[in-house]
């Protein structure tokens, strides 16, 4: 037996920003809200060498408004003209269709590996344009730009901040035969460009994002299938293991606000589970909770100034809060026997917790301000809620078969999308922050 | 090969079971050999004779264990917990004992315990689960004579399933801890 335990401590595989993959995640709208806006965005012109733009600009913008489930694009075939440009448009062409607001475009090579887009955003109603602007881009980013637009034109139309332009953290598995291989990986918000940051045949768990979106901490058992905490840059690769410790666990990591600290759990060596901050710049940490409970799963709340984090020293697991210098637990959650692992909106307004609900294991969001609690999803293992950086939509993992795939569902519960073919277990997606520009 | 050695095992422990006896009567036990070195203890008084209930490698038995007879023979051990629960069943206690005394007879051994839990729920909430699980094991085997400095614990929450259906019948297969020897 130890023989075959130290093959499986040796047979980790460690691969530094690995290379792309084809896409795991595919998405499909499951639910819409009741009214979606009819607009068009229409093809964009292309003046450049080739004979095609690098990037279809105006689709990758039209999937982003149609995946927003508010809004109801056009098909190009429907359309009675194609303008490439303002002074182009027929406002009558548009008024006929039923058509409320139109985006035209063109995309200009400027250089060998140089181009602009250029976007317009009109409403047909009032004939006038709303928003109108030239980026620069690279064949490197213009599938970025292209979702900066869709963010744009998202807040012109709805005033909500946009987060096409964000990316996505979660956790792969892959059976292959008696060995099972865990990834961690990064993909757009759509399920694009994915990249492995990290392979392991231990189990990978729990990734966090710096509120810089520049690194991620996340537990690992490579090293003698022992759990330890890791810090990785995503540009380098270079990362760092924060915590170590021999024989208890080591987990949960998430940043503060303003990335110095990392809250995490401690074992004892009795098995007591507790909540910890350690200064990143140090390693020292200080201990919160002292509790003989399981208290894990910190959480921050935005202004850094209090903790949240599940315990079960009533019996069950429930969410309590603790200010991050120390004091005295209080408990937030109340209704139900099971409520885990809390994450804050990035507002501070909503909790998003694992909540049993009549025997499944759903996401539910409490509202901190008036108490108002809302299931959200549907299945009977959902797990690991994290908001989008605007609050209005959460992303979890559910079931499908015997793998995990992804949801989102915008914080009224009305529209939900699923992502992920199904063919490969896919868990613990973590929304990042909003990009640094 | 392995399969040959569990049922070698399995008969010896017939034969043991039929000419040995414990101490302690206890309907669970299979044999006595509670010094795991293959000699049988005096003041014997035949209390089992159905013997051979074997630990089975490949279907995960969860009543039954091996007796090994030699200190190099391989064994898995696996515990199993009710749901949301923590506490050893009776069944389980002989078990420790042998495993108490493997180790209190060889100080140099050292053994993990890998805690486990059912996939429902949150997972690092499921990491607490399986060292709850690790822990109760640890505590038993410390009564019963065990060095502290022996026993290492792990706990891999729902990350390492033994079963992957979404039914109570993976879901108990995966709720246990795995005695691992490391040397």
């Amino acid at each position: 037996m130890y023989e075959i335990l130290k093959t499986s401590f040796v047979a980790w595989i460690l691969i530094l920003l690995a290379s792309q993959s084809i896409a795991e995640l595919e998405i499909e709208i499951t639910r819409g809200a009741g009214k979606r806006a009819p607009i068009a965005i229409v093809p964009f012109g292309w003046e450049g060498e080739n004979l095609n733009a690098p990037l279809d600009v105006a689709g990758v913008i039209g999937a982003d408004l149609q995946r927003s489930g508010r809004f109801r694009p056009l098909p190009n075939e429907d359309m009675l003209q194609k303008p490439n440009t303002g002074v182009e448009v027929d406002f009558d062409d548009w008024t006929i269709l039923g058509i409320e607001a139109i985006i035209v475009g063109r995309v200009t090579q400027t250089g060998l590996n140089a181009y602009s887009i250029q976007f317009q955003l009109f409403d047909v109603f009032r004939r006038e344009q709303l928003i109108g602007y030239r980026m620069p881009a690279s064949r490197g980013t213009i599938r970025r730009v292209a979702h900066r637009a869709a963010d744009m034109i998202f807040e012109k139309l709805t005033g909500i901040q946009g987060v096409f332009a964000t990316k996505i953290t979660y956790v792969t598995v892959e059976q292959n035969g008696s060995s099972r291989l865990f990834k961690l990986v990064v993909s757009d918000e759509d399920g694009e460009n994915e990249t492995t940051i990290r392979e392991s045949t231990d189990p990978i768990m729990s990734p966090a994002w710096s509120p810089d979106g520049r690194r991620l901490a996340y537990v690992s058992f490579e090293e003698d299938s022992e759990p330890a905490i890791f810090v990785q840059t995503l540009r380098t690769g270079n990362r760092i293991k924060v915590s170590s410790r021999r024989g208890v666990h080591n987990g949960a990591p998430a940043f503060s606000p303003d990335g110095r600290n990392l809250v995490l759990t401690l074992g004892s060596i009795d098995g007591n589970l507790d909540i910890y901050v350690m200064n990143l710049s140090n390693r020292e940490v200080k201990r919160l909770t002292t509790d003989r409970s399981i208290d894990t799963e910190g959480s921050w709340s935005p202004d850094g100034k209090q903790i949240y984090f599940t315990s079960d020293r009533s019996g069950g697991p429930q969410v309590y809060r603790i200010d991050s210098s120390g004091g005295v637990p209080e408990r937030i959650t109340f209704e139900g026997s099971y409520n885990s692992r809390p994450r804050l909106s990035p507002d501070g307004k909503k909790l998003a917790i694992v909540h049993l609900d009549k025997g499944n294991y759903r996401i539910g969001v409490l509202d901190l301000n008036n108490g108002n609690f809302l299931i959200l999803s549907t299945g009977n293992q959902d797990e690991s809620p994290s908001f989008a950086p605007n609050s209005d939509k959460l992303i979890y993992a559910t079931r499908q078969g015997q793998n995990g795939v992804l949801e989102t569902v915008s914080v009224d519960g009305l529209i939900r999308q699923r992502m992920g073919s199904g063919r490969v277990d896919v868990r613990e997606p973590v929304w990042s922050p909003f990009p640094r520009l | 090969m392995k399969q040959m050695r569990v049922f070698l095992i399995s008969f010896l422990a017939a034969i043991v079971a039929g000419c040995a006896s414990t101490s302690v009567p206890d309907p669970y036990s299979t044999s006595d050999d509670s010094d795991m070195n293959g000699s049988i203890d005096d003041n014997t008084d035949v209390v089992s004779t159905d013997g051979g209930r074997t630990y089975s490698y490949e279907d995960g038995g969860i009543d039954g264990e091996a007796v090994p007879f030699e200190d190099e023979v391989e064994m898995t051990m696996i515990i199993y917990f009710d749901f949301d629960q923590f506490d050893l069943k009776p069944q389980y206690v002989d078990l420790l004992s042998r495993h108490a005394n493997r180790l209190s007879n060889n100080l140099a051994t050292n053994i993990r315990l890998e805690g486990h839990a059912d996939e429902r729920g949150s997972r690092e909430y499921n990491i607490g689960l399986g060292e709850r699980r690790s822990q109760s094991v640890r505590r038993m085997l410390l009564i019963q004579g065990s060095t502290a400095g022996q026993i290492s614990t792990v706990s891999f929450g729902e990350e390492r399933p033994a079963a992957f259906g979404n039914d109570e019948e993976s879901y108990a297969q995966n709720r246990r801890v795995e005695i691992k020897y490391l040397n």
